[in-house]
């Protein structure tokens, strides 16, 4: 009987759930800082330290070039102000662009040669004690019989990749996955074709910024016709203080082929607020398929809204080929302002988007959040299912956009974006634009706003659950449709997340 | 087991005394039926007791085995093996039933010191007591009370009882709305719990259910109190000439 045994692999999931609930009582886990002697650019941001970037990356003076042309275009911009987000004015100029762990000088021959330090922090963030040997360099460590299931792992500690795993496996089947800083050097011509190509230089304010000062990241290309072998995934981490963040990521899925790429990220608890501007830009030739999902968990602040990480996104994927596809999952809990809208560019004929959201803001955490579906070929589908959480004293915002082009005959988009509130101090909003410009196209929207229900929590109550648990349990109910669409790893941690981080929002 | 003393409840948000002076004690091992006109207090008395807000208790109180019930929270007091089969069970969108179950379980063995059930544990013993209540794999899949028929609802809050094994058991008109085989089920499931620890407390309309789960004691609650206690014969007295005769008694 198929259906009992797929129950059984669901409830495993959830039993998980509760087990984390009630283990992780504390509050951010992943709060700690890794001590760890590194290497600074100076402090503020100008064409020197965007040479600096360059040049510890060792870069062709194209991409210097490229970095300084992104710079002088950024020093003519304002910062925008229409989110409906309130934090205090970055001041651009006091912040360190670059930060190194400085045992990266050298690549490490073995493990003894590796700050244990960094294999410490790869501990704690639940990274497998094989990938982290890998990602240290340790020499053997790829032909260990791997634990579980395969997942590449490409570590990115504040401004730089410090490793990236299976990499030989991957290359056997054509996949290409390394640091940016990597492929620059290794893969001009493909860097060269499409960096810049989806989120041009000239985008936004931030994703300007970060074309001039991206210090690291990760790419993928996967060849023609191949189904990548494993799950890839990068693991954000930002440890040094005052330091902002500015990765950026490069995908290409080459006609007809798959790939499933998983994005975590966390940061220590700190007083001061910490930046956090990443560009994603994701290019899907004719019938290839790409899954992009997100956990992200960066430091939130604390209770009273005190630090945090800002973080601006700018992720689109451009669907080229016809019939490509797209599927954007995110899970943000983390971070005290979220400024992000994995977008999809649906240019190919009968290409399609997808965009699961589960948002969730407590205490002062503010969250402007959504997608951009832009369809521009003919019978293209997208689907949006936007799940947004608020509690204590937090803000969320749903801001999304639908346009059908003239040429994009036949095309449908459905829309469905739901808001929980817990408590009566926080604020749900929906800000939904839509353009149609075809008659044969069609639009769908729903919109429900709701409480958490006092006659869910006794029901649960009267059966044996504390308040939190009934909260977590109400909650992951409601965001079900976008658990599912996690894979079963992150499904898992995303479940947990869910409930760390309404902590204190009931009672 | 259950022992309630003068118990007078009011609304928090208003100025209506609901419960006033109820005396009940269900002994341990003995099934007691309550019985009363709509708006009498039944349904107050369960809520008060599992511990549901929205009342102000402001005299008397309740003990489950010496302990005092009114100061704990909803979920200590289901731990403390208190468990309500409520009058209309609530909807739980996204949650599988199944999947509640389980955290309702493990809560309250957490709660009362003791190891979670295994996975594979669990799936045996739900799909066990799920068997004899027939209920099916997709009824235990399905969202918790989501989109299932009245009388579904009542088999499912049956289900949660046999699953958390209480020792005080109230069921607030776990009768209405069930036809005539799943009545039967229901009783059957009820009265394969009889157990010399533990008790039951049967809100009821309806002497029918009462001839498949025979009571020891049936009491009548009217205005917010016991009125009047007796055997099961007095549950026939009601079906066959309604309350007018008992009230017109107190009221002499
Ligand atoms: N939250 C409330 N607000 C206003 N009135 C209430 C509230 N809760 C209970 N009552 C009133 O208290 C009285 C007792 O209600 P309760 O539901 O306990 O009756 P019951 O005996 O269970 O009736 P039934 O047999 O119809 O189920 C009723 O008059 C009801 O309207
Ligand atoms: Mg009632």
């Amino acid at each position: 009987m198929a259906g009992v045994d797929e129950l059984i692999a669901k409830e495993g999931v959830e039993e998980e759930t509760v087990e984390a609930v009630k283990s992780l009582a504390g509050a951010y886990k992943y709060g700690w800082e890794t001590e760890i002697e590194m290497e600074y650019a100076p402090k503020g941001v100008n064409p020197d330290i965007v040479r600096l970037i360059s040049d510890k990356n060792d870069e062709p003076e194209w991409m210097t070039e490229w970095r300084l042309e992104a710079f002088a275009r950024w020093e003519k911009l304002d910062e925008p102000s229409w989110a409906l987000l309130n934090y205090p004015e970055i001041d651009f100029q006091d912040q360190y662009y670059y930060a190194r762990p400085k045992s990266m000088e050298e690549k490490p021959k073995s493990l003894d040669d590796v700050d244990p330090k960094l294999l410490e922090t790869y501990k704690k963030l639940g990274i497998p004690l094989k990938e982290q040997m890998i990602l240290a360099g340790v020499d053997g460590a790829e032909d260990m019989p791997a634990e579980g299931r395969k997942v590449a792992v490409d570590a990115v500690f504040d401004s730089v990749s410090v490793g990236t795993t299976f990499q030989a496996e991957l290359k056997k089947a054509g996949v290409i996955f390394c640091s940016i800083s990597e492929a620059i050097k290794e893969h001009p011509e493909l860097v060269k074709k499409y960096l810049g190509s989806v989120v041009p230089v000239s985008d936004n304010y931030y994703a300007t910024l970060n074309s001039a000062v991206f210090s690291d990241g990760s790419f993928v290309y996967i060849p023609p016709n191949t189904r990548c072998p494993m799950e890839l995934s990068t693991y954000f981490r930002i440890n040094a203080e005052n330091t902002g963040q500015f990765e950026r990521t490069l995908i290409i899925a080459d006609k007809g082929s798959y790939v499933s790429y998983l994005e975590g990220c966390t940061a220590p608890q700190r007083d001061t607020a910490q930046l956090h501007a990443a560009v994603v830009e994701i290019i899907i030739e004719e019938d290839a398929e790409v899954k992009y999902s997100t956990v992200q968990n960066w430091y939130p602040g604390d209770e009273n809204g005190k630090g945090g990480i800002y973080n601006f996104v700018t992720k689109r994927a451009d669907c080229r080929g016809d019939r490509s596809k797209v599927m954007w999952t995110q899970v943000e809990t983390g971070s005290a302002v979220t400024w992000k809208y994995p977008s999809c560019i649906l240019r190919g004929a009968e290409s399609q988007g997808e965009f699961y959201s589960i948002a969730i803001t407590n205490n002062y955490q503010q969250a402007d959040t959504g997608t951009k579906m832009v369809h521009l070929g003919r019978d293209t589908k997208s689907r949006i299912v936007s799940k947004g959480i608020s509690a204590g004293k937090a803000q969320n915002t749903y801001r999304g956009l639908v346009s059908m082009h003239p040429k994009a005959k036949n095309s449908r988009n459905y829309t469905q974006c739901d808001s929980l509130l817990i408590g009566d101090k926080c604020g749900a909003h929906t800000v939904p634009y839509i353009e149609v410009k075809n008659n044969s196209s069609r639009v769908e929207h729903e919109a429900t706003t709701s409480k958490v229900d006092e006659e869910q929590m006794f029901y649960c109550r009267q059966r044996g659950m504390d308040e939190e648990e009934a909260v977590a349990l109400i909650v992951n109910g409601f965001a079900k449709e976008v658990l599912q669409a996690l894979p079963m790893e992150f499904a898992m941690e995303a479940q947990q997340l869910v409930a760390i981080s309404l902590e204190g929002s009931v009672g | 087991m259950l022992k309630i003393n003068n118990l007078h409840v009011k609304l928090e948000e208003e100025d209506k005394q609901i419960l006033k002076g109820v005396d009940l004690e269900v002994p341990a091992g003995k099934v007691h039926a309550i019985m009363g006109p709509n708006g009498s207090g039944k349904s107050t008395l369960s809520y008060v007791l599992s511990g549901r807000d929205g009342y102000e208790v402001t005299a008397g109180d309740a003990t489950l085995d010496g302990e005092e019930l009114l100061d704990m929270e909803p979920e200590e007091r289901a731990a403390a093996g208190l468990f309500l089969a409520f009058q209309y069970p609530v909807e739980i969108p996204g949650v599988g039933n199944m999947t509640f179950l389980r955290t309702a379980v493990n809560a309250q063995r957490k709660a009362r010191g003791e190891e979670e059930m295994s996975a594979a544990d669990f799936l045996k013993f739900v799909r066990a007591k799920a068997k004899d209540l027939k209920i099916d794999a997709d009824m235990l899949k399905r969202p918790v009370n989501v989109g299932f028929s009245g009388g579904e609802k009542k088999r499912n809050e049956i289900l949660q009882m046999a699953m958390l094994e209480p020792k005080m058991c109230i069921l607030d008109e776990t009768d209405s709305g069930l036809d005539v085989d799943a009545m039967k089920l229901v009783s059957e499931g009820v009265n394969a719990l009889r157990d010399e620890g533990r008790s039951f407390l049967v809100i009821t309309h309806y002497q029918r259910l009462l001839d498949h789960i025979k009571p020891d004691v049936v009491h009548i609650m009217a205005a917010g109190r016991i009125v009047k206690s007796g055997g099961p014969e007095l549950a026939l007295e009601v079906e066959h000439n309604g309350y007018a005769d008992i009230l017109a008694e107190i009221d002499a």
